[in-house]
């Protein structure tokens, strides 16, 4: 160490546009090496499980070691579709945006393991507190796509009724909790609502995702140090796809280890997770599901992927981060490994994954044909106006009557 | 009906670029991902790719054309089972006449004038109720605001097992000011809850709780200290019911003590009465005496919306009589008349509605006879009973312990002046704090603040006497 190091520092990506990117010197946990301990073990001896990487598909695209869940290929198909759907809807979301017929869009591209083998492996009565890129849920828990659609073209049919930004579903029926625009309340939220649901004697356990960006705010923080307190049946996922918009992961990290090394210090049971890897997420989710079940409180789970595509429809990354980043990622694309995987057991083929696209992508043309029926963002019919003044309070108010009738609608 | 396709964006800023290459030509089926035209800008080129599918009906914009405008139509598809007569009539980037039918109010509007005068007493017809009927003979107890809030809190807590409590010092302490009080004893630690010291925190627990369908009672050691939680209070309990469409609400009570203590300084004795009264989907109260404290403290417990409760430090000791009635809840969002009068109106709220009764008696000796109008319920705002009450005195001083600028009392005079314009025989006077950080020492805390004197002089001021 040199005896004189600049006191002054702040942080810097690896590489920026023009730069040949290159990852090698990316230390990662090999698949199948990571322990899987008893889901009641003390929060602090998770340490190697949170600095080191959990995985199940090898460079080979076969399941490896004791984080597999070993799900049935019937299971696995089910993910693999749930995946592709989610995919092909975003892409044709972003081509509708893109021509004008809605405002904004996010895609989560290369992220679709993430939430889609989360929802697999949680139980549909367990409540989600999610961030803007974990559509996957949604797909999973069978929302219906014309439903989605409408919510972003605000239409007619929009059952937040023409109140939020695409993209912030609010779903209660399937236990999605309303996407907030500010960055990290969902984390004591769900801490909130899950000693809630502890104190109703339920064994329901809320899952709750944010971004590695978010991990900055105080919410983070705050969420963390509550469940550990109370010992909230919770789990913490921060999706460190390396990118907050333009700041690398590397601006909310700071000097820790990794993301998952921030929970050993409330004494949270902490996991590093392959978030490109379907079988990883599912085992790992797994395991924390059944540690909140159990009564032993909250896991914070990094799940370390990259976002393959724009924060949003509003961000141009070319200018912050070299083009090819993506595409040399060591982890590769959760899609494509799911699909090898299996088509090596032999449960899969090329040309079954082409008619599941060609009839996903039929699904999502006919889904928004039928959304546009119900208006469109330009030519509406959409949210009736007077539908504006209801829902400020729970009980209708004279004074917004009022001021409704003073409008005229 | 024919389908647009449009000029796609390339990135978010391209605003127009290049039709560089049509790959299609009219009569061309096309389907869905079929490159049908190849896009430049002075960056990048990019494929159109069809969206919908269909015959390709017309090319609107000629190979090579520079300068299209991003989501200019730049074709058309018609559907299948469509031939080109589908086009007549159809002009490109002209919306079709809009679908009104999910306009329709479900409710027809009375009237759809704008004018001030019907709009006024038209409505405000529509009362917030009454408060309960005591009956002859009921007993009162004399009782601290302290122990009314106490009550309201037990009483409630034991009507229903979703209501706890929850805040910094609230259980084993008993409350930093003692307003928790052996409710820990009665109900025990799974319902009276000490929280580590975040209100940023704790409130978004509180929030996701209420989410969850629980009542929780939030307590802040001061409403200074929830200056940090003021992202949940208000980003999350207020505005998530109508963000999620009517589908989840948030049933909470913050509440603590608000303004001034005694010599604690500026960060420690801030008025926030006009900060949460400014914000839709919140319920703001801020009782003054005992049986109110109690009446409606126990109404915002029942409310299924956020509320918040500002108490005030300095009147905990007070004693007031209560009466003693097994329900006793008040309806928010109805103001009382305290002292009944006809020169002029005086409103407050909390501990200023003191201040403005020692006023009235010391007014009543010059001969002014002065209306008190206790707020009790800042959102939503009794405007009914200050208006009438106006028009009876003609003349109104507002007296709050806050900052005047854009304060409660702004607020009064403007809903006076549009609504009781004609009434009125002076110009509205306010009465508040001096526009600073309240000083920490004895003397400069006590010219800050507003008192007694400072409402008698606004009223002599408005009756033009002295």
């Amino acid at each position: 160490m040199s005896t004189q190091q600049s006191r002054f520092h702040v942080p810097a990506p690896p590489f920026r546009p023009g730069d040949e990117p290159d990852f090698s010197n990316l230390d990662l946990q090999k698949a199948g090496e990571a322990k899987r301990p008893d889901p009641l073990i003390e929060g602090f001896e998770t340490r190697d499980l949170a600095l080191g990487l959990i995985g199940v598909l090898d460079h080979n695209h076969q399941a490896v070691g004791e984080w597999d869940p070993k799900l049935s290929p019937e299971a696995m198909r089910e993910g693999l579709s749930h995946m592709v759907l989610t995919r092909i809807f975003d892409d044709r979301m972003l081509k509708l945006q893109r021509q004008g017929k809605m405002s904004f869009y996010m895609k989560s591209l290369g992220e679709e393991a993430i939430s889609v083998a989360a929802a697999m492996a949680l139980r549909d009565s367990d409540m989600l507190f999610p961030s803007y890129r974990q559509q996957g849920l949604l797909i999973a828990r069978g929302r219906h796509l014309v439903d989605m659609m409408c919510h972003c073209i605000s239409n007619s049919r929009d059952n937040l009724k023409g109140r939020q930004l695409p993209v912030h579903y609010a779903w209660k029926e399937g236990n999605f909790f309303t996407i907030s625009g500010n960055l990290g309340t969902q984390f004591p939220q769900a801490v909130g609502w899950a000693m809630g649901a502890a104190m109703k004697g339920e064994d329901q356990v809320t899952a709750s995702w944010i971004g590695d960006g978010t991990t900055a705010e105080g919410d983070f923080h705050n969420g963390l140090m509550l469940a550990s307190t109370y010992r909230a049946p919770v789990i913490f996922n921060v999706v460190n796809n390396q990118w907050a918009i333009s700041m690398y992961q590397g601006i909310s990290k700071g000097e820790a280890p990794t993301f998952a090394a921030k929970g050993l210090g409330y004494g949270l049971a902490s996991l590093r997770v392959d978030g490109n890897d379907f079988l990883a997420v599912h085992g790992a989710t797994q395991w924390a599901a059944e540690r909140a079940r159990k009564g032993g409180g909250a896991t914070v789970m990094e799940l370390y992927t990259y976002r393959a595509d724009a924060h949003s429809t509003s961000d141009d990354p070319t200018k912050y981060r070299p083009k090819t980043e993506g595409q040399i990622w060591p982890l590769g694309d959760p899609i494509e490994r799911l699909k090898q995987h299996l088509i090596g057991l032999g449960e899969w083929d090329e040309k079954r994954h082409q008619a599941l696209e060609t009839e996903m992508t039929a699904l999502v043309t006919k889904a928004y044909k039928e959304a546009e029926s119900y208006g469109t963002l330009h030519d509406g019919p959409l949210a009736p106006t007077h539908s504006m003044f209801e829902d400020v309070f729970a009980e209708p108010d004279w004074r917004l009557r009022r001021q409704r009738q003073d409008l005229g609608v | 009906m024919p389908i647009e396709v449009l000029m796609p964006a390339l990135s978010p800023t391209m605003e127009e670029g290049t039709l560089a290459k049509w790959n299609v030509k009219v009569g061309d089926s096309v389907s869905s991902g079929d490159v049908i035209a190849e896009i430049e800008t002075d960056k990048a080129t990019m494929e159109v790719e069809a969206v919908e599918e269909g015959k390709i009906a017309k090319l609107l914009i000629e190979e090579g054309t520079e300068g299209v405008k991003v989501n200019a139509p730049i074709a058309i598809l018609l559907e299948e089972g469509e031939d080109e007569s589908a086009l007549e009539g159809f002009a490109a980037g002209t919306a079709p006449a809009p679908q009104d039918s999910a306009d329709t109010p479900s409710e027809a509007p009375a009237a759809a004038s704008n004018s001030l005068s019907d709009a006024g007493s038209n409505f405000h017809s529509v009362s917030a109720g009454s408060d309960p009927e005591i009956p002859s003979g009921t007993s009162f107890t004399s009782t601290t605001v302290r122990d009314a809030l106490r009550d309201a809190m037990a009483e409630e807590m034991r009507r229903d097992e979703t209501v706890f409590v929850m805040g910094e010092e609230v259980a084993e302490y008993q409350g930093a000011y003692k307003v928790t009080r052996e409710l820990l004893q009665e109900f025990g630690a799974k319902r009276v809850i000490d929280t580590p010291i975040t209100e940023h925190g704790f409130a978004g627990v509180g929030v996701g709780a209420a989410f969850g369908g629980l009542r929780p009672i939030v307590e802040f050691m001061t409403f200074n200290f929830a200056m940090q939680a003021i992202d949940h209070i208000i980003n999350s309990a207020a505005k998530t019911l109508y963000m999620s469409g009517g589908q989840m609400g948030c049933p909470i009570v913050f509440r603590g003590p608000n303004s001034a203590a005694s010599r604690v300084g500026a960060q420690h004795s801030q008025d926030y009465s006009a900060w949460y009264a400014n914000v839709p989907g919140l319920k703001v109260i801020a009782p003054y005496d005992a049986a109110d404290a109690k009446g409606l403290l126990k109404a915002a417990i029942r409310d299924p919306n956020p509320v918040v409760f500002l108490e005030h430090e300095l009147i905990y000791g007070e004693s007031f009589d209560v009466p003693d009635l097994e329900d006793y809840v008040l309806p928010i969002g109805k103001a009382k008349i305290r002292r009944e009068g006809k020169d002029v109106t005086i409103t407050a709220h909390s501990r200023m509605v003191g201040f403005a009764l020692k006023a009235a008696e010391k007014l009543a000796e010059d001969g002014i006879d002065a209306e008190v109008v206790d707020l009790r319920t800042l959102r939503p705002l009794d405007t009914e009973t200050i208006v009438n009450s106006v028009k009876k005195t003609n003349r109104l001083v507002t007296a709050e312990e806050g900052w005047g600028r854009m304060g409660v009392g702004a607020e009064i005079a403007a809903v006076v002046t549009a609504e009781a314009f004609d009434y009125l025989d002076a110009p509205p006077a306010r009465v508040h704090q001096e526009d600073v950080p309240l000083p920490y020492a004895a003397n400069l805390e006590a010219m800050s603040l507003p008192g007694v004197e400072d409402i008698i002089a606004a009223v002599k001021k408005v009756c033009y006497v002295g």
